[in-house]
C-alpha cells in the first residue's frame, strides 16, 4: 500500500542512494535511515524549527519537507557544520562561549538557521537576528545568549575564522 | 591549592557533544528488534467505553500487537501508584495505564500499537475505532464545586479531591480589627508544559536476568524507577532507569506516566525492547499542564501599609486526575508569607477535578501563583493608600536582622518554616537603582508628550529552593588520576555535569573539563530523587563537596604515609599530594588509587578501606531561601493592545554562585517563561465539550526571540548558613516573580487610566476591553 521512490542525494558530503517511502520525512529518513540524529523533532508541524537543515545551502524545515523532495539535492546536518577536522563553525564555538544552548534540544536547528544566516549576512544587527530565529524555539535560554553568539560569531566569520 | 572553580564562567562539559549533534536523547536511541507504539487516545473529554473495535488494526501489516487494558494482564487493573501521598487527599484519583472503562480528558489513552515502526504503529492506531457513552463533562472549577454539578468521573458525589487550610496566627481577628481592608478576586491560568522535547520511553526486558531497563525523558529516574516497582510488584533492584540527554523538563517530566508502565508491561510481555516518543500534539493533550486558580482575596493593613494578615479562598483546577498528589497546589499555600513579614495568613485551598489534562508541577510550581497574590496585594495596597509601590514592599519585608526568620507555619511534616538568610530589600534597592525607579515619573511624562504609555512594574519573591533532604553523590579518583563523579541526579539543560565537576575539581586543583561526570542512572552507586524545586544545586552540589573532600582526606592521609610527612603538612596541586612549597615531593593522585584497588595477595595499606573513592550525602531538614526583586518596563499600545516589552531588570540572590554564567542563563531562561505565563501562553478549552483548542504552536504562543526585551541580571550574593557550599537554587527564580512583574508593568503603563489587572495571561483583546472600559467612562 505504501508508495516508494529510490532518491539519491548528498549528505554532508556523502553521497546515498536508498529507496524510501514517499510519505517518509527528511527529518524521519536523516534520523531513521542515516542514522543523524542530531536533527530533533520538535514539533512536526513546521514551527518550532529544531528540525532545521540546509538544503542546497538554504534553511529548511525537515519535519514538513519529504525525503523524496531532497533528491538530487546536498543535505547538510548538525553534524556536518564542523570541518572535517573537526574545527568548529563559528556559530558553534560563540555558542559555548556565550550559553547559547542548555538542554540542546533547539540548539541543531538555531545552529543550522544561524550558519545560513551569517553565510548570506556576515554583519547582522541584533534585530536581523532575532528575526532569523523567529521561527526556531527555544524554551531554555530566553534566546538572549544565542542572539550574543550569533552576534559573536558574526565577527568571527568577518574575521574569516 | 590553585585557582576556584566554584565562582567562576566555567564552558560547560555538555556543550561539545550538543553542538555538534552527538548529543543522545532517549528518541536518538535504537536497540536491536527495537518495536515503537502509538497510543489511541480518548476523542472525548468525559464518556465510558462501550467497545474498542482493534480488528482492523490488527490486521495491518507491521502491526505486532493492539492491546487495550484487558490485555496487559492482571498487574495493570489497578489504577496507577500515587506519587505523593497524603491523608489530607479526600478521592485519590489515578488513572490506568490505559483507560479501564471511563476516559476522562481528551487525550487519555484507551488502547497501545506495538508496530515494527512509528509510521506503521501510527497507521494502525487510526483504525482503532472506540464506541464511547457520552458522560456531562466539567471543565470550569469553579462550576465543578458547585451543588449538582456535573462529575469529572463517574458515580463520585463531588468534584473535590482535597481542602486544605494553610494557616498561621490570626487573618480573621486581624482582618475583624484593621483599619483598612481590601477585598480582590484573580484568575491564574493554566498554561501548557512544552520542553522542546517531548517525552520519550525506551523499555527493555532481559528475560535471561528478569531485568527491566527503562530509558526515559525523566527529570526522575529514581522515582519513576519507586512507582514502577510498585505497580509492577518487582523489586527496585530489577529495573534500572536511565535519563540521557533530556530535551528540558520543567516540572512535567518529574512525575511517572501510562506510557512509561506500559512500554514496561509490552516489552515484558513481548521480549523485545519498545520506543514510544511523543509528538507535540499528545505534548499538549497528555502531559501535565499548569494550573487554572481563582482567587478571593482580603488583605487587612495598617494606613503605613504594613500588612497585619491575609486570608484567602483559592480554587484549584487540577484536571482529570491527582497524579501528583496534593504537591502542586500546595507549593500555591506553603510560600506565603513570601518575603513579607505578615503576621497571619489563612488560604483555604479547594483542590478539584475536572475534565482537562492533569497538572503537576512547571517550572516554580505554585509558587509563580502564591507570588502573583501576594505581588498584587502589595500594588494594591500601594494604590488605595496612595503610597509608593517600593516603599510599600519595604515596609512588609522580612529585614535582614530578623533571619534566621520563622513564619509562624509549620509544614505538613511539622517541621517550622524558617528562612535562613538574605537581604530582601537591598535586592530591590538594586532593581530600583538599575531601573531607574526613582526618576521613571519623569520619563512616563515624556513618553506621554509623545503619545507613548510607559509602565514599570516591580515584583519581588523569596522561593524554597534546594528541598530537602537529599541528592546523592560519588566522587572516586580513577587509576590515571582523573576525577570521577557520579550523580543519581539528573540534568534537563541546566548544567548539572559542569557545576559537579567544578565543586569536585576544587578539591584536587585539576581542571573541571577533565573531570568525568555521569548522571541520571539509577545503576550508580548514590541515591537520589528528583531534579525539581530548584534543588539539585544545593543538594547534590554539598554532596559532591562532601564527597570529594573525603577523598581528598584519604588520598592526603595515605600519601603522608607515602611521603612520611604530617598530614597538616601536605596539600594537593595539579592532581599530585605533595608537600607544602615542596612540589617536586609529591605522589599522584592516580597511584594512590592504584594503590587502594591492590591486588590479590597484596595487602591495603593499614587502616584503609579499598578504593580512593566515596559516596555522600549532604542531607537537610529545610529549604534554604533564594530571593530577588524585578522590575520590567513595557509600553502599551492603547489602540491594539499590544504589550511591547522594553527592558527587563533582575536584582536576586542564590547564595554562593557556582558558575555565574549558568545561573544568568537559568534566570533570564525562567524570566521569558514567565512572560509566556503573563502575555502569550493560554491553553483554552472548550467549556461545553472539554475539547482542547490550542493544539499546535501556531494556536499556542510561547515566547519567541523577537519580542523578548534586554534582560539584566545582577546578583547578590548571601551564602545560606545551612550548607558548606553557601548554595541557594536558581531554577525558578525568574519564573516566579515573571509575570506578575509583566502584569505590574502592563497595569503601570496604564495607571493614567486606573486600569487594574487581576488576571492573566493578558491578550491585547482582553487589555483593549479593560482599555475601552476606562475611556468609555472618561
Amino acid at each position: 500500500m505504501t508508495d516508494r521512490r529510490t532518491i539519491k542525494l548528498t549528505v554532508n558530503g556523502l553521497r546515498h542512494e536508498r529507496e524510501v517511502e514517499t510519505r517518509l520525512t527528511l527529518g524521519d529518513f536523516l534520523r531513521r535511515g542515516l542514522g543523524l540524529t542530531g536533527t530533533h523533532l520538535g514539533c512536526e508541524h513546521g514551527v518550532c524549527g529544531a528540525c532545521t537543515v540546509h538544503l542546497d545551502g538554504e534553511a529548511v524545515r525537515s519535519c514538513i519537507l519529504f525525503a523524496v523532495q531532497a533528491d538530487g539535492a546536498k543535505v547538510t546536518t548538525v553534524e556536518g557544520l564542523a570541518k572535517p577536522d573537526g574545527t568548529l563553525h563559528p556559530i558553534q564555538q560563540a555558542f559555548r562561549d556565550h550559553h547559547g544552548l542548555q538542554c540542546g534540544f533547539c540548539t541543531p536547528g538555531m545552529l543550522m538557521t544561524l550558519a545560513a544566516l551569517l553565510a548570506e549576512n556576515a554583519k547582522p544587527t541584533e534585530r536581523e537576528v532575532r528575526e532569523a530565529i523567529s521561527g526556531n524555539i527555544c524554551r531554555c535560554t530566553g534566546y538572549q545568549g544565542i542572539v550574543a553568539a550569533a552576534l559573536d560569531a558574526a565577527k568571527a566569520v568577518a574575521k574569516g575564522a | 591549592m590553585g585557582a576556584r572553580n566554584v565562582g567562576a564562567v566555567v564552558k560547560r562539559l555538555e556543550d561539545p557533544r550538543l553542538i555538534t549533534g552527538r548529543g543522545r536523547y532517549t528518541d536518538d536511541i535504537v536497540l536491536p528488534g527495537l518495536l515503537e507504539l502509538a497510543f489511541v487516545r480518548s476523542t472525548e473529554a468525559h464518556a465510558g467505553i462501550k467497545s474498542i473495535d482493534l480488528a482492523a488494526a490488527r490486521a495491518l501489516p507491521g502491526v505486532v500487537a493492539v492491546w487495550t487494558l484487558a490485555d496487559l494482564g492482571p498487574a495493570a487493573q489497578k489504577p496507577m501508584v500515587q506519587s505523593y501521598p497524603s491523608p489530607a487527599i479526600k478521592q485519590n484519583i489515578t488513572q490506568h495505564p490505559l483507560a479501564k472503562d471511563e476516559v476522562c480528558y481528551v487525550g487519555e489513552a484507551i488502547a497501545v500499537v506495538v508496530a515494527e515502526n512509528r509510521y506503521v504503529a501510527e497507521d494502525a492506531a487510526q483504525l482503532v475505532a472506540a464506541d464511547y457513552e457520552p458522560l456531562p463533562v466539567v471543565i470550569d472549577a469553579r462550576e465543578a464545586v458547585k451543588p449538582n454539578a456535573p462529575q469529572a468521573h463517574r458515580g463520585t458525589q463531588t468534584n473535590l479531591a482535597a481542602t486544605v487550610v494553610w494557616k498561621f496566627g490570626d487573618a480573621a481577628a486581624a482582618i475583624a480589627g484593621a483599619k483598612h481592608v481590601f477585598r480582590e478576586t484573580y484568575f491564574q491560568h493554566r498554561g501548557g508544559p512544552h520542553s522542546m522535547e517531548g517525552r520519550a520511553v525506551i523499555a527493555q526486558h532481559d528475560r535471561a536476568t528478569d531485568q527491566l531497563t527503562l530509558w526515559s525523558s525523566t527529570q526522575s529516574p529514581f522515582l519513576v524507577r519507586r512507582y514502577l516497582a510498585q505497580y509492577l510488584g518487582r523489586e527496585e533492584a530489577g529495573i534500572r532507569v536511565i535519563a540521557p540527554d533530556v530535551g528540558g523538563g520543567f516540572g512535567p517530566k518529574a512525575g511517572h506516566y501510562p506510557e512509561e508502565l506500559v512500554a514496561a508491561l509490552v516489552a515484558m510481555k513481548l521480549g523485545r525492547p519498545v520506543k514510544w516518543a511523543e509528538d507535540r500534539r499528545e505534548h499538549f493533550l497528555t502531559t501535565t499542564q499548569q494550573r487554572d486558580q481563582w482567587w478571593e482575596v482580603e488583605v487587612a493593613c495598617e494606613p503605613n501599609g504594613k500588612v497585619l494578615g491575609l486570608r484567602a479562598k483559592c480554587t484549584h483546577d487540577n484536571g482529570a486526575y491527582l497524579p501528583y498528589g496534593l504537591l502542586l497546589p500546595m507549593t500555591t499555600v506553603v510560600p506565603f508569607p513570601g518575603a513579607y513579614a505578615i503576621p497571619s495568613v489563612e488560604v483555604t485551598l479547594d483542590v478539584v477535578f475536572t475534565n482537562a489534562v492533569p497538572n503537576t508541577p512547571i517550572r516554580g510550581a505554585g509558587r509563580p501563583n502564591a507570588a502573583f497574590i501576594l505581588e498584587r496585594t502589595m500594588d494594591t495596597v500601594a494604590r488605595n493608600l496612595k503610597l509608593d509601590r517600593a516603599e510599600v514592599r519595604r515596609t512588609n519585608f522580612v529585614r535582614k536582622d530578623q533571619f534566621p526568620y520563622e513564619t509562624g507555619a509549620r509544614l505538613p511534616t511539622g517541621v517550622t518554616i524558617q528562612y535562613d538568610s538574605g537581604d530582601y530589600a537591598g535586592c530591590l534597592d538594586m532593581v530600583m537603582k538599575s531601573s531607574g525607579y526613582a526618576a521613571f515619573e519623569q520619563k512616563r511624562a515624556q513618553a506621554a508628550k509623545e503619545g507613548r504609555w510607559i509602565g514599570l512594574g516591580l515584583a519581588s519573591y523569596n522561593e524554597d529552593t534546594g528541598l530537602p533532604p537529599y541528592e546523592g553523590a560519588t566522587v572516586k579518583v580513577l587509576p590515571s588520576g582523573r576525577i570521577a563523579v557520579e550523580l543519581g541526579s539528573c540534568s534537563q539543560g541546566q548544567g548539572l555535569e559542569t557545576i559537579a565537576a567544578q565543586i569536585a575539581a576544587d578539591q584536587f586543583d585539576v581542571d573541571p573539563q577533565d573531570v568525568i561526570v555521569k548522571t541520571g542512572d539509577t545503576a550508580g552507586p548514590a541515591l537520589a530523587l528528583s531534579t525539581v524545586g530548584s534543588r539539585v544545586a544545593s543538594t547534590a552540589g554539598p554532596s559532591v563537596h562532601v564527597a570529594a573532600s573525603q577523598v581528598r582526606e584519604k588520598a592526603i592521609r595515605l600519601a603522608a604515609q607515602q611521603l612520611e610527612a604530617a598530614e597538616q603538612d601536605l596539600d594537593i596541586t595539579k592532581g599530585a599530594v605533595h608537600i607544602k612549597g615542596v612540589l617536586d615531593r609529591k605522589v599522584m593522585l592516580g597511584d594512590l588509587a592504584k594503590r587502594l584497588v591492590s591486588g590479590i595477595n597484596v595487602p591495603l595499606p593499614p587502616g584503609f578501606t579499598p578504593g580512593l573513592e566515596a559516596t555522600a550525602y549532604h542531607t537537610t531538614q529545610r529549604p534554604v531561601y533564594a530571593n530577588g526583586s524585578n522590575a520590567a518596563e513595557v509600553e502599551v499600545d492603547i489602540e491594539t493592545g499590544e504589550v511591547k516589552l522594553l527592558n527587563y531588570w533582575v536584582a536576586h540572590d542564590c547564595g554562593t554562585l557556582i558558575n555565574p554564567m549558568l545561573v544568568e542563563g537559568q534566570i533570564v531562561g525562567g524570566v521569558v517563561h514567565g512572560i509566556g505565563n503573563a502575555l502569550f501562553e493560554h491553553m483554552k478549552y472548550d467549556r461545553e465539550s472539554g475539547q482542547p483548542l490550542t493544539t499546535n504552536f501556531g494556536e499556542y504562543l510561547l515566547p519567541l526571540a523577537t519580542e523578548m526585551p534586554p534582560i539584566h541580571c545582577e546578583h547578590m550574593e548571601t551564602p545560606s548558613p545551612v550548607n558548606p557550599l553557601g548554595v541557594k537554587g536558581a531554577g525558578e527564580g525568574g519564573t516566579i516573580p515573571g509575570i506578575s512583574c509583566i502584569v505590574s508593568a502592563v497595569e503601570d503603563a496604564l495607571k493614567p487610566l486606573g486600569v487594574k489587572i487581576n488576571e492573566y495571561p493578558i491578550s491585547p483583546e482582553q487589555l483593549l476591553a479593560l482599555i475601552d472600559e476606562k475611556r468609555g467612562g472618561d
